[in-house]
């Protein structure tokens, strides 16, 4: 579309700027106020420079809670997107009650405040009362403490994690799916083509646009993790299960450590807005290539 | 409908799905007595003790009066400021809006565990902690950029023409936008609000670090079962299959617009 220079457009953006202001940027300057200096108490302080910075930069700790950040994040997509694709081919592809059904139970633990989604996978692993853990626990015969056993941590909040942001995917890619016109099926149909190949060649390339933002949105979202696996495994076993979000969180709120809390948070901030600008240039592109 | 083999994949998806829920719902409808006594597929002695006593307990059922509000207040807000916001993006270029834009969306992949000591130390200065405003406001920082990236998608689907028609008819922008502009849009309107509210219902890192007593929300109150004597497993999955209640209902309510919405590729 064509769009008008028109600088008085400013005044309708003024409210979103100054509302987002006042929540983002004032503490954001807050914490890069506390990353560079040393805080005693409320009328001693010293200011260090970039020593915090230099500090966390050698912080084995955050080196690993990165490292472990980047794997979850990876399988993360890994499992979720072929799952989730997959899933969207087999629903339903008419309007009607079964449709209607599906979309509303695959859309239910999006909807679920993320400490609840916690509660629902402590209960249902639990080896004396939850479904799974005594399934695992007494019929397999495996000793199954995630509490305690770094592996079975990481597997479970694997398991909690793809069962809660599968649906996404799905959702996203149904939509894509649904967006196909039936000429292109019915020219399929005539030409002979097998289902992998209308698969191949209609339905992923057709799905290019949500399958993007799907990979990104699911990159960004498990990057920020935070609540879910705080309540399931509080970070534990040891450190196996602290991820970024968590470590920083202990740091700022548990050892009121605010230099290197901020310090941190600026480190990853700047970690985050990198992805950002790749997601948005690879929105962008997608964007334009559906306007050819 | 036929049944295809493809089916059965679906229908096993589902059924997982769903399988963490039924038993939090069978452990919400036992005491917990039974419930460290033995494992049971289905509650053999229902019991609705658990919801009753949620439901009589104002320190109970005001954790989800404390949810409600400050979502609604929310997604009111998120609304009111985006829909401006969105036509500026989707109608003119100005000054600076391309990375203004970027910069809005930054805001969304935000850690929200970066902001916490800050907001908290903000809000406290306002004296607004423990108030459901505070909340709002707070949730604001990822549902404004939200829904001015979804609707400004929806607008840009309206073609130009129209508001040049209400131009030259004598409309002002604030008549045409509220009367002509807004109805034209109220699909996108629909599907933004639910994503407020669905943002704002499963955040829980803000909600709690901003409340103390009389706005704290549903998620918050519910670990206090944990920290009493024991864990009261019963209550805490009633209290968890009430949390899920609401988002149900608003899914069924706008079902046939998720699918636009996404369609739009502006989650």
């Amino acid at each position: 579309m064509q769009k008008t220079l028109d600088n008085r457009a400013w005044f309708l953006v003024l409210p979103v700027v100054l509302l987002v202001a006042f929540n983002a940027f004032i503490p954001l300057m807050t914490v890069v106020n506390y990353s560079v200096q040393d805080i005693y108490d409320s009328t001693h302080r010293a200011f260090v420079g970039a020593d915090w910075y230099r500090d966390m930069l050698h912080n084995h700790r955050l080196y690993r809670a990165l490292v472990r950040q980047f794997v979850f994040s990876g399988l993360v997509l890994l499992i979720e997107v072929p799952l989730g694709v997959a899933i969207a081919l087999t629903m339903p592809k008419k309007d009607g009650w079964a449709t209607s059904l599906t979309l509303v139970l695959v859309a239910l633990p999006l909807l679920i405040p993320w400490n609840v989604i916690g509660t629902i996978w402590v209960v249902f692993l639990r080896p004396d009362i939850g479904l799974l853990g005594h399934f695992i626990d007494h019929t397999l015969g495996i000793h199954f403490d995630y509490p305690t056993v770094p592996m079975q941590a990481w597997i479970s909040v694997m398991l909690m994690e793809v069962w809660h942001w599968t649906s996404l995917v799905v959702l996203l890619a149904y939509a894509g799916l649904r967006a196909i016109p039936d000429a292109y099926y019915q020219a399929a149909h005539i030409d002979g083509a097998s289902a992998w190949a209308v698969f191949r060649y209609i339905q992923l390339p057709k799905m290019r646009g949500v399958l993007t933002i799907a990979i990104l949105l699911r990159f960004m979202d498990s990057f920020l993790i935070y609540t879910e696996p705080f309540v399931l495994t509080g970070g534990g076993p040891g450190d196996s299960t602290t991820f970024l979000s968590i470590y920083l969180v202990k740091l700022a709120i548990g050892q009121f450590d605010v230099g290197r809390a901020g310090a941190f948070s600026i480190i990853y901030f700047m970690i985050v807005l990198a992805f950002s600008y790749v997601f948005y240039q690879a929105l962008q592109r997608v964007g334009t290539g559906e306007t050819k | 409908m036929k049944f295809h083999t493809r089916h059965l994949g679906l229908i096993v998806y589902l059924v997982i799905l769903l399988l963490p829920i039924y038993w939090m719902l069978n452990m919400s409808l036992r005491d917990n007595n039974d419930i460290m006594s033995q494992l049971a597929f289905y509650p053999h002695r229902p019991t609705f003790h658990n919801y009753v006593q949620i439901l009589t307990d104002p320190s109970w059922y005001m954790g989800y009066v404390n949810s409600f509000a400050y979502v609604s207040i929310n997604t009111v807000i998120s609304l009111a400021v985006a829909l401006p916001a969105a036509y500026a993006f989707s109608r003119y270029r100005f000054l600076g809006d391309k990375h203004l834009f970027f910069w809005l969306l930054t805001n969304r992949m935000a850690p929200a565990a970066v902001f916490l000591l800050p907001v908290f130390q903000l809000y406290s200065a306002l004296g607004l902690i423990d108030t459901h405003i505070a909340v709002a406001l707070a949730h604001t920082l990822f549902n404004v950029p939200l829904a001015v990236w979804i609707l400004e998608g929806f607008m840009s689907g309206v073609p130009k023409e129209i508001d040049e028609t209400a131009f030259i008819d004598g409309y002002s922008l604030p008549r045409f936008f509220l009367t002509v502009f807004i109805p034209l849009i109220r699909a996108g309107v629909g599907v933004t609000a639910f994503f407020c509210f669905m943002f704002s219902w499963v955040e829980l890192l803000f909600a709690r670090t901003l409340t103390i007593t009389a706005a704290k929300p549903i998620a918050a109150v519910m670990t206090r079962t944990v920290s009493a004597s024991g864990l009261d497993w019963g209550l805490l999955s009633a209290a968890g299959i009430f949390t899920i209640v609401p988002g149900a209902l608003v899914i069924y309510f706008v079902r046939n617009y998720i699918a636009k919405g996404f369609a739009l590729g502006r989650v």
